[in-house]
């Protein structure tokens, strides 16, 4: 062995050596408290300063509009908490989200329910995407909320954000997306797709680990969710991560300059890897979106009939290759993905479901390897099956 | 449990049984079973068939088929080393924790996986006696009591939830009157009934 293949870009991704090369300079120089007042803190703060303008631009909103969080998940968690407040001022309203969300809205939604806060979540079709018309449905003046993900992290369906924006808007909601999976491979828009609030984290694109993304457009209810300070205008207590939102901006200005460049190579890989797997392995579904325009370009989730998938995981592992599964063994639950099964597929499939998740710094020969090492695996786990 | 078992960790027997899995069952090898076992289903993310071979109320050979995670793979492969040669009344007796031991430990959200392999070996054993028409002497000796109160096994549960008598917990509770004593066991019975359920697919 030897060789190691990451193809989990869509869990997290390895830092830009950009990234890297800048926060190592600063991190050595720069130790100030970045809402200090002496040249120490105006020092960290301006690093500071320069990360929100950098995703401000790659964001396209304005700079007072970003508040740094420890991640998307607090992000998100801000953002329904303030529904949540809003819709126990006003003793009525709703919240609509979907059934594919990320753990921090889906067990937030849970919560929410629990403590008397309506819910309802539009289901998704085969290929990933919102039911739209389902959506309207659930609409009403009573609304409050509407979020949607901009792209998913395990099928990679986009989701048609700018017409879900309109119609949210058309009955007085707020509009929220978690476009933590779509930055720096699809182009985010807080502008065009006249966002309220947009979550999204560093870490996904070639970031350091623990900095989040909150855009709240100018003038929308806020309220933070980690009290006890000053820091971001009273919208988020707690002292600058700085070296990490510097490294953030970083890799904002990377993700906006490389964006056309980085989506035509992950859809390559992507494709070549899709084709080379259905040529070599047979009985084989793909799962998600197929179309160009409504798939994250690097994320290809396919399930393998008779197989589990956290044995063809851990054989991948063993030969250097880095991936994800669905199955519920890894999870450590009974249940498979929620997000693979709201999709309508078999379970039986969800349970043997891989998703390989491209980045920056994956080639063509990656793929080749995969394709040499995965069709016998597939084999010698269909040997040992029940089936 | 320690941390050290608790992250994703695999012992090197772990490792060496799931990549090297003993006895499998080669689908062009022709190997005549006396007896065969299944157990859990594709839709509940693992299953198990387990074949054997007996002479003189021995095991003499044992071959299995596993579709499942590295655990599951990994305890069905080191349970059918374990049982060559044992008598059926040994066999019949092995727990999931005397597997997972032999392979020198799980993942502690792992070990439910390990469940599977010891059950598909009783179910070939029942399926033995039953084609040579005799009793089956063992199945009492391991049933073991959940409920004191009222005498609940675990045998009692798989029974009703094998023969769709006992289809939620409430059914369960009905039937066996578990609980309703001291009340110690209701966690245990639930977490009991809910493996059961898996294990047999329903």
């Amino acid at each position: 062995m030897g060789r190691l293949i990451y193809l989990d870009n869509n869990a997290t991704t390895q830092m830009a050596p950009e990234v890297i090369n800048a926060i190592s300079e600063a991190q050595s120089v720069v130790y100030g408290n970045a809402s200090s007042m002496h040249s120490f803190g105006r020092e960290a703060n301006k690093l500071v300063e320069d990360a929100r303008s950098n995703i401000a631009s790659l964001l396209e909103c304005s700079t007072d509009e970003i508040t740094f969080t420890s991640g998307a998940s607090e992000a998100n968690n801000t953002v329904f908490m303030i529904a949540k407040s809003l819709i126990e001022k006003k003793g009525s309203g709703r919240i609509v989200t979907t059934t594919i969300e990320h753990p921090s809205i889906i067990e937030t939604v849970k919560y929410l329910k629990e403590n008397g806060i309506h819910v309802d979540q539009v289901p998704v079709a085969r290929d990933g995407r919102i039911k739209i018309d389902e959506l309207k449905k659930l609409m009403g003046p009573d609304v409050v909320l509407v979020s949607v993900m901009t792209g998913n992290n395990e099928t990679g369906a986009i989701q048609p954000i700018a017409e879900v924006s309109e119609i949210a808007h058309s009955y007085g909601a707020l509009f929220h997306t978690d476009a933590t999976q779509a930055i720096g491979k699809i182009k985010v828009s807080c502008k065009d797709w006249n966002l309220d609030y947009l979550s999204c984290s560093g870490h996904k694109f070639y970031g350091p680990k623990g900095v989040g993304i909150l855009f709240a457009k100018k003038g929308v209810p806020f309220m933070p969710f980690v009290h006890g300070g000053e820091q971001e205008h009273g919208r988020r207590a707690g002292t600058y991560n700085t070296i990490s939102i510097y490294g953030t901006g970083i890799a904002a200005k990377l993700a906006q300059e490389n964006l056309d460049e980085e989506n035509r190579r992950l859809w390559k890989m992507r494709e070549a890897l899709r084709e080379g797997i259905l040529k070599t392995v047979p009985h084989v579904v793909v799962n998600g979106c197929q179309d160009q325009q409504f798939c994250l370009p690097g994320t290809l989730d396919v399930s393998f009939e008779n197989v589990e998938g956290e044995s063809i995981l851990l054989m991948l592992d063993m030969n250097g290759i880095a991936v994800s599964t669905g199955s519920a063994c890894a999870t450590g639950s009974l249940e498979p993905s929620y997000v693979l099964l709201a999709g309508g597929l078999d379970v039986e499939l969800a349970h043997g479901s891989i998703r390989f998740s491209f980045g920056r710094f994956n080639t063509m020969e990656d793929v080749e390897y995969v394709l040499e090492v995965l069709p016998p695996i597939i084999e010698r786990l269909r040997a040992i099956s029940t089936r | 449990m320690d941390s050290f078992m608790a992250q994703w960790v695999y012992t090197d027997t772990v490792k060496d049984h799931f990549m090297n899995p003993r006895n499998i069952w080669k689908k062009d090898e022709n190997w005549e079973p006396e007896a065969v076992g299944e157990v859990g289903s594709l839709a509940c993310g693992d299953q198990m068939r387990v074949g054997i071979k007996v002479k003189d109320d021995k095991i003499t050979d044992i071959r299995w088929l596993t579709y499942g995670c590295a655990s599951a793979i990994a305890s069905t492969s080191m349970m059918s080393e374990m049982v060559k040669g044992m008598s059926l009344e040994e066999a019949y007796k092995i727990t999931p924790d005397m597997i997972t031991n032999a392979l020198g430990g799980l993942p502690e959200h792992k070990f439910h996986c390990s469940v599977l392999g010891d059950k598909a070996l009783r179910a070939a054993i029942d399926d033995y006696l039953e084609k040579n028409g005799r009793d089956n002497p063992y199945k009492k000796s391991i049933a073991k009591i959940l409920c004191e109160c009222k005498g609940v096994t675990d045998q009692m549960i798989e029974h009703l939830v094998v023969t769709d008598q006992a289809k939620t917990l409430e059914d369960l509770q009905r039937l066996t009157g578990f609980g309703t004593g001291c009340g110690r066991c209701k966690a245990r019975i639930a977490h009991e009934f809910e493996e059961m359920k898996h294990i047999h697919g329903k």
